[in-house]
């Protein structure tokens, strides 16, 4: 298993350099220049030139690139154009809010879609199994955007029971940290919860037309240990398989939620760079999601051996 | 009667309630205001970066020697005097006692000096004054000469001026940097200092009060006057989406929104705990520029023709919706109500004529080269103004190639020199504040000085010598005929193409006074009951 874990974690190196060399090559034939957002609307062509020259922009792309690999190798993910801050350090300050935002979205995707799939495959075909799948539609035809406004409309502003927007860190208390994530985790859990329903429901209807269940049942055991003992468990990789994915996508999703609830997080450091065209900070989001996906993936690898004890490594 | 749903209705719905209602335990302490600003504070070197954004956080932190007041007439602020020499070649400027930085050193002249120098390589009329320029050197530890050439009556109004970049007061050692690099000290020299460990960039910023800055003793007014600060906190809050801003200050979780869009002002005002009022009286001026190197707008005609055809209420109302008090038309280059604006030679924009516009094209021997239209989608103020001059042109009959992109990218395209269809552009949109088209100062965009004028690269002499008898005019009268002939050149040659002039709102919660319209947020005089 060791040595599993290090070869994946070994082969994440050439994956790594090969996004850093598309990241970057993208960048550099990408139009923008972070020079004439520095200068401001007023300055003129001159001034735009110098401030590029200044920046380094100018130079040929290998030096470019041959610099930022080599920072990269030292553990440096370089320097913010526009805040002149290392890119480490700004996203030190965004990592906790969106890893906090992505922890809360899980766990209530998570504790909410998988009994409602087994619910929905259990009923399946009565009004419930048709109000969970009903549910499940709605949350993939919703946009993000539109939940997270109804949500703010309603909880925030209406019946006054939590903020509208902000984060506060896990360090000032539980409850004023979970107070500001509430609403983003349901607004951007939901989709996630309508697709781990419906995985849910249909793996459970597969697995409950087997045998070994039909066994289950004529052994007199009771639904609740059919269901969640011995079905559950054997519909568990492709479940697994969809949270993991699910994982993936909440990076994209948080990019949204967090700007509509001003949640201070990785999502938005983004879009201000790109807005921007502040590479480096750029480049460092990339990798560190890059680096991110890969490690996902790989967790999820290593959960399939606890749920399926014919997987091994 | 058919309804139809758009864009305003939409956003009224999801821009949510207007009734009061009760506010979720939020409160800061009256002493701490929280402002929602008109955009990410994502640099702070008001001389290397001269977006607004930047100006306005930087007046809290850094002092000025001379600033406007509501008047647009230069007062002294750190300066407590001056002597011009009778040649009017030497002035000579001692600072007020007491000034502090906020390192607890004072402010001598030796800062001032170099503080001056970098500012005078970034600003246009610095650089106009370090042309003429043959001595800037301090005489003691309060005061400080700047030896001309030749005279420059506009010597206050280019140190008190608050177009970016003003010349803000740095302590010797920060403004020793390259103007053209970034400061990574903010050491200020104003009323409120900068938290820098608390700074987010792109989410929040943090100002705390100075208790070693010594107002004036007169009335604030601008940047001029006492800047006396009745908070102790400011934090500056990033808001990117204008719903949540809304709904964050319906439910008291900020105190003050620069910029609420006017399509969610109608809820603002129906709250009976929000104030709503005209941010900035001088407004901002709308624009399009034309290519003048490349075909087809190198011809006056067809920059002619398209001025003909423009109908600045379209534009306008594109921008503000039906609100007529946000709104006026501009039959020239300056900002209306300011004490030299004129409409000279405004005739063209006043009555649109498609026929005759048509007629100059044909004229012209117009033969539908393709007119590349570069459009930033990101910002409602150039994609607006695009979406309808394409309608413009296609009614004229040219050829239009609507090039939908970013700011950023409209950014770097606008400052490429080659034909359009190596890269270039023909066209693009953007606008002004009017606080910096009140005179030809710092008015980069209706200067006509070819490859040295800004993007378009206007080359029409005419215009250029209505800006210098401007500089050189003694009094409001020459100034006001230097104006007078500056507008006309201008709209002859097309220097640019203006839409029209247009005002946005502030919004604020009740409990907090002291705000005043202003071309930037002050805060000084700005307090906040519970």
């Amino acid at each position: 298993m060791l040595r599993y874990i290090g070869q994946r974690v070994l082969a994440t190196v050439p994956v790594m350099a090969i996004v850093a060399l598309f990241v970057f090559s993208l960048l550099y034939i990408a139009p923008g220049d972070p020079a004439a957002i520095i200068a401001g609307d007023q300055a003129t062509p001159d001034d735009i030139a110098r401030i590029r020259e200044s920046l380094g922009l100018e130079r040929p792309f290998l030096v470019r690139f041959g610099e930022w690999s080599w920072q990269i190798l030292n553990g440096d993910l370089g320097t913010s154009i526009f805040t002149s801050l290392p890119v480490t350090a700004l996203i030190a300050q965004r990592i906790e809010p969106t890893l906090s935002l992505m922890l809360v979205t899980l766990v209530l995707a998570i504790t909410v879609a998988v009994p409602l799939g087994v619910l929905a495959a259990w009923k399946a075909g009565t009004w419930i199994d048709r109000l969970v799948m009903a549910f499940a539609v709605f949350g993939f035809s919703v946009p993000v955007f539109v939940v997270a406004y109804l949500l703010a409309y309603v909880f925030a502003l209406e019946l006054d029971w939590l903020p509208v927007q902000g984060y506060t860190p896990i360090a000032n208390g539980i409850w004023p940290w979970l107070q500001h994530l509430i609403l983003p985790s349901v607004a951007l859990g939901l989709v996630y919860i309508a697709l781990i329903a419906r995985i849910t429901r249909a793996t459970m209807l597969e697995i409950l037309s087997q045998d070994y269940i039909k066994t289950a049942r004529a052994k007199g055991l009771g639904q609740r240990a059919i269901l969640f003992l011995h079905a559950l468990k054997n519909a568990a990789v492709p479940i697994v398989t969809v949270i993991g994915i699910g994982i993936a996508l909440l990076i994209g999703g948080a990019v949204v939620t967090e700007s509509v609830f001003v949640i201070p997080g990785l999502g938005r450091l983004t879009i201000d760079a790109i807005l921007r065209r502040d590479y480096p900070v750029i480049q460092g989001i990339v990798l560190l999601f890059s680096f991110t996906y890969v490690l996902v993936n790989l967790g999820v690898d290593l959960v399939y051996t606890l749920v399926d004890p014919r997987i091994r490594y | 009667m058919a309804h139809s749903i758009d864009r305003r209705t939409v956003l009224g719905a999801l821009g949510l309630a207007a009734f009061p209602m009760p506010a979720l335990s939020q409160g800061a302490s009256a002493k701490t205001l929280r402002f929602v600003p008109q955009s990410n504070l994502a640099n702070f070197d008001p001389i290397w970066g001269t977006q607004y954004v930047v100006r306005n956080a930087a007046a809290l932190v850094w002092d000025t020697l001379y600033g406007v007041d509501e008047t647009l007439t230069p007062q002294r602020q750190m300066v407590e005097s001056e002597e011009v020499s009778s040649d009017g070649l030497t002035w000579t400027f001692k600072l007020r006692e007491g000034l502090k930085f906020h390192d607890n050193t004072p402010v001598l002249a030796k800062d001032v000096v170099q503080s001056l120098k970098r500012w005078a390589a970034r600003d246009p009329m610095g650089l106009m004054i370090t042309a003429i320029q043959k001595e800037l050197a301090p005489i003691d530890d309060r005061s400080w000469k700047w030896v001309l050439s030749r005279p420059f009556p506009k010597m206050l109004l280019a140190l008190a001026k608050n177009n970016a970049p003003c010349s803000f007061i740095m302590p010797e050692r920060i403004a020793q940097t390259d103007p053209f690099k970034q400061v990574t000290e903010y050491i200020g020299s104003g009323p409120m200092r900068f938290v820098r460990e608390d700074w987010v960039p792109g989410a929040k910023a943090v100002f705390t009060r100075f208790e070693g800055y010594v107002p004036r003793q007169e009335k604030a007014s601008w940047l001029a006057g006492g800047k006396n600060m009745l908070l102790d906190r400011i934090e500056w809050v990033i808001m990117p989406d204008p719903a949540t801003a809304s709904a964050a200050l319906q439910n008291g979780e900020v105190d003050w929104w620069e910029n609420p869009i006017s399509d969610l002002v109608p809820l603002l005002k129906r709250n009976r705990n929000i104030a709503v009022d005209i941010a900035d009286p001088l407004g901002n001026i709308g624009s399009f520029r034309m290519n003048h190197l490349h075909p087809p707008f190198d011809n006056v005609k067809i920059r002619r023709a398209v001025l003909t055809a423009l109908n600045q209420e379209d534009y306008m109302r594109a921008l503000v919706g039906s609100d007529d008090a946000l709104w006026k038309p501009l039959p020239g280059f300056f900002t209306p109500g300011t004490p030299i604006y004129t409409e000279a030679g405004g005739e063209v924009l006043k009555q649109r004529n498609i026929a005759a516009a048509k007629k100059l094209l044909a004229e012209a021997g117009y033969k539908g080269e393709p007119v590349i239209c570069v459009v930033a989608q990101d910002q409602p103020i150039t994609k607006s103004q695009g979406d309808i001059t394409a309608d413009l042109l296609k009614q004229m009959g040219m050829n239009v190639d609507f090039v939908a992109t970013d700011w950023g990218t409209t950014g770097q395209r606008r400052a490429v020199k080659t034909p359009p269809a190596q890269g270039g552009w023909n066209m693009f949109h953007t606008w002004h504040a009017g606080a910096d088209c009140i005179n030809p100062s710092s008015y980069t965009a209706v200067r006509a000085n070819g490859d040295k004028a800004w993007f378009g690269w206007p080359d029409l002499p005419e215009v250029e010598k209505g800006v210098s008898d401007w500089f050189e005019a003694k009094d409001l009268a020459g100034e006001k005929a230097a104006m007078d002939r500056l507008n006309t050149a201008a709209l002859e040659g097309v220097v640019y193409a203006p839409t029209g002039f247009f005002l946005s709102y502030q919004a604020w919660r009740k409990n907090v006074s002291g705000i005043v319209k202003g071309p930037l947020p002050f805060f000084w005089g700005v307090s906040k009951t519970a």
